[in-house]
C-alpha cells in the first residue's frame, strides 16, 4: 500500500490578526489556517473574542494588525491584486471584498433576520444571490429555489411566502439555502443553531452534515456549543480572553484537553 | 507466534500521561515504554485489567488522544509515516482512508438512521449512495439487525442494537488498520460468531488489526498474538508541582 496524501490545500488564512477594543477585548495575533474541505469549529464563552474574529475572517472588520489571505483558486488575473491565488482580504478594494463576500463565500448569521429579507418571498430570497451571480431566468431562478427549499426540508409550496411567517428554526434552513444556493468556497457560520429549540437544532445540524459532505464545503464555525461543535468541526480552536489557548482535531480537544481552560470548559459540559 | 512479514504498524517507547489541571496540575501516567508491532493480516490482542490503558493506546493511535512520548509509525511501500507528529488536518484524510476506529459506544446523532450511520464512511469516500445504502443493509443484515430499525435513529435502540449498528459501520469501510475496542461486549453468541467472521476476513484481506476483548472465547479465536499490558505500567499517579493557571 502506497502512502496516503494526507496534504490538503489551504483556503483561509489569518496571519497574526489583531483587533483589540481594550484589554482582552477583541482578538490578538491570532493565526489560522483552514483547508479545503474542513469544518473548523471556534469555541469558546461569550467575550472570548470568537465573533470578533469571525468577522474580521468574513471581511466584514479590518484588523488592526496583520494580514487575512484567501487562497483562491480564481484569485490570480482577475485583478492584478493577488498573486499566485492569494489575495490578501484587506489589501483589495472594498467593493471587491464585497463581491467576494457575494460570490464565492456565503455567511451565516445567529439570527437568521439578519441574513433573510423578512418582507419579500422565500423563493426571492434564495434567488437573490443566484441575480447577483448572473441567473436571470425567472424559470431557473423558481427551480432553484423550490429544489433548495427540498433540500432544507421546507415546503416548496411555499416559495411565495415571506419568511416573515416563517418559524425561527425554518427561517433558519431558509437563510441556510439563500446562502449555500451559489455553492460557495467557503461558508461562515455564527452560531447557526443558537436561538432555536433543541428539537429543532437536531434537525439543523443533521441537514448542515449532510450539506457540509455533499458540497464538499469548507466552513469556519464559532459557536459556544461544543455538543454541536462536537457533530459538526473537524477541528476545533479554543479561545479565552482574545487569545487562541488550544488547537487540535475536534475529539482530542473535547477527549484530550491540555491546557488548563480548555480543561475547564470540556468538564464543565452537563451531559444529560 | 510472530507475523514474517513487514510490520504495517510500529510503536515504540510509548508514554502517555494526563496533567490534570483541575486537581492542581496531578500527573496521571497511564503507559510508560510500550512497544510493539503489528503486521497485515495480523490480530493483536492487548489484554490486562481495566484500567491499565487498553483503551489509551487505541485512541492514541486514531489520533484522538495526545501522545506524550514515543513514536506511531506505519509504514507503506513508499515509506512511513510518523503519527505522533503529523498535523491535525491530515487525520481526516487519514482517518477515512486508512485507520478506523470500533468504539465501545455509538455516538448517536439525532435524527440520523441506523443505515445512513453506516453508509458515512463510504459516502465520505464518494462511493455513491446507492451502492452505500445496498452494502450498508447487507452488513446490517449480516448483524442480524431487524430490518424494521434499519430507517430509524439508533438513539432508542439497545445496547446490543447500537453495538451492531457501530459494528457495521467500522468494518463497512475495509481499513488496513483496524482498532476494536471491546466490540463484542453487549452481542450474544450468534452476534458474536459474526464478528469473529468479520475479523476473519478483515485479516484475510491483509487488514491489520488491534483489539480489546474480553470474551476469552472469541479472543482465543480471533488473536494472533496477546499482548498483556501490565507490564508496561509504571506508578500509576505522580503528583507534581502546583498548577498556575486558570481556577
Amino acid at each position: 500500500m502506497k502512502r496516503p496524501d494526507l496534504d490538503r490545500a489551504t483556503l483561509l488564512e489569518a496571519r497574526g490578526v489583531s483587533r483589540l477594543y481594550g484589554p482582552g477585548k477583541g482578538c490578538e495575533a491570532i493565526d489560522i489556517r483552514l483547508h479545503r474541505g474542513e469544518v473548523l469549529g471556534i469555541v469558546g464563552e461569550s467575550g472570548s473574542g470568537k465573533s470578533t474574529l469571525l468577522r474580521l475572517l468574513a471581511g466584514m472588520e479590518r484588523p488592526d494588525a496583520g494580514q487575512v489571505v484567501y487562497h483562491s483558486a480564481a484569485a490570480q488575473g482577475r485583478d492584478g491584486a493577488g498573486h499566485e491565488g492569494e489575495l490578501d482580504l484587506y489589501a483589495i478594494g472594498e467593493a471587491r471584498r464585497r463581491a467576494l463576500l457575494r460570490m464565492e463565500w456565503g455567511l451565516v448569521h445567529q439570527n437568521p433576520r439578519d441574513g433573510l429579507r423578512l418582507g419579500v418571498s422565500a423563493g426571492a430570497n434564495i434567488g437573490e444571490r443566484l441575480m447577483a451571480l448572473g441567473e436571470r431566468h425567472y424559470g431557473q431562478l423558481r427551480a432553484a429555489g423550490q429544489d433548495w427549499m427540498g433540500r432544507v426540508e421546507l415546503d416548496p409550496r411555499r416559495i411565495d411566502d415571506a419568511p416573515k411567517t416563517f418559524s425561527g428554526g425554518m427561517q433558519q434552513r431558509l437563510q441556510i439555502a439563500r446562502t449555500l444556493v451559489t455553492r460557495p468556497n467557503l461558508v461562515f457560520m455564527d452560531e447557526p443553531t443558537g436561538g432555536l429549540d433543541v428539537s429543532v437544532q437536531a434537525r439543523l445540524l443533521d441537514m448542515l452534515r449532510t450539506l457540509v459532505r455533499e458540497l464538499g464545503l469548507s466552513v469556519i464555525l464559532v459557536t459556544h456549543d461544543l455538543a454541536v461543535a462536537r457533530l459538526l468541526a473537524h477541528r476545533l480552536m479554543v479561545m479565552r480572553r482574545g487569545q487562541v489557548v488550544e488547537t487540535g482535531l475536534t475529539d482530542q480537544i473535547l477527549d484530550d484537553p491540555q491546557h488548563a481552560y480548555t480543561q475547564l470548559l470540556v468538564s464543565s459540559v452537563l451531559t444529560p | 507466534m510472530t507475523s514474517l512479514t513487514q510490520p504495517f504498524l510500529s510503536v515504540d517507547a510509548l508514554h502517555k500521561a494526563f496533567v490534570l489541571h483541575g486537581q492542581g496540575g496531578m500527573t496521571l501516567e497511564v503507559m510508560r515504554d510500550l512497544s510493539l508491532t503489528l503486521s497485515p493480516g495480523e490480530c493483536l490482542v492487548l489484554s490486562g485489567p481495566s484500567g491499565i490503558g487498553k483503551s489509551t493506546l487505541l485512541k492514541m493511535l486514531h489520533g484522538s488522544y495526545r501522545v506524550t512520548g514515543g513514536t506511531l509509525r506505519l509504514h507503506f511501500e513508499d515509506g512511513d509515516l510518523s503519527l505522533d507528529t503529523l498535523p491535525a488536518h491530515a487525520w481526516h484524510t487519514l482517518r477515512r482512508d486508512v485507520i478506523g476506529y470500533v468504539s465501545q459506544f455509538l455516538r448517536v446523532v439525532p435524527r440520523v438512521p441506523a443505515v445512513e450511520v453506516v453508509m458515512e464512511p463510504l459516502l465520505a469516500r464518494g462511493v455513491d449512495e446507492a451502492e452505500a445504502r445496498a452494502r450498508a443493509e447487507a452488513m446490517l443484515a449480516r448483524l442480524n439487525l431487524p430490518e424494521r430499525l434499519w430507517s430509524l435513529p439508533p438513539g432508542t435502540f439497545s445496547g446490543g442494537e447500537q453495538q451492531r449498528v457501530n459494528i457495521a459501520r467500522g468494518f463497512i469501510a475495509e481499513h488496513p488498520l483496524l482498532l476494536l475496542d471491546e466490540p463484542t461486549a453487549s452481542l450474544d453468541a450468534a452476534n458474536r460468531e459474526v464478528v469473529v467472521q468479520l475479523i476473519q476476513e478483515a485479516k484475510a484481506r491483509g487488514a491489520a488489526l488491534l483489539g480489546i476483548f474480553h470474551d476469552e472465547d472469541v479472543r482465543d479465536r480471533v488473536a494472533d498474538r496477546l499482548l498483556p499490558l501490565t507490564t508496561h505500567m509504571g506508578a500509576a499517579i505522580a503528583p507534581t508541582a502546583a498548577d498556575e493557571e486558570v481556577r
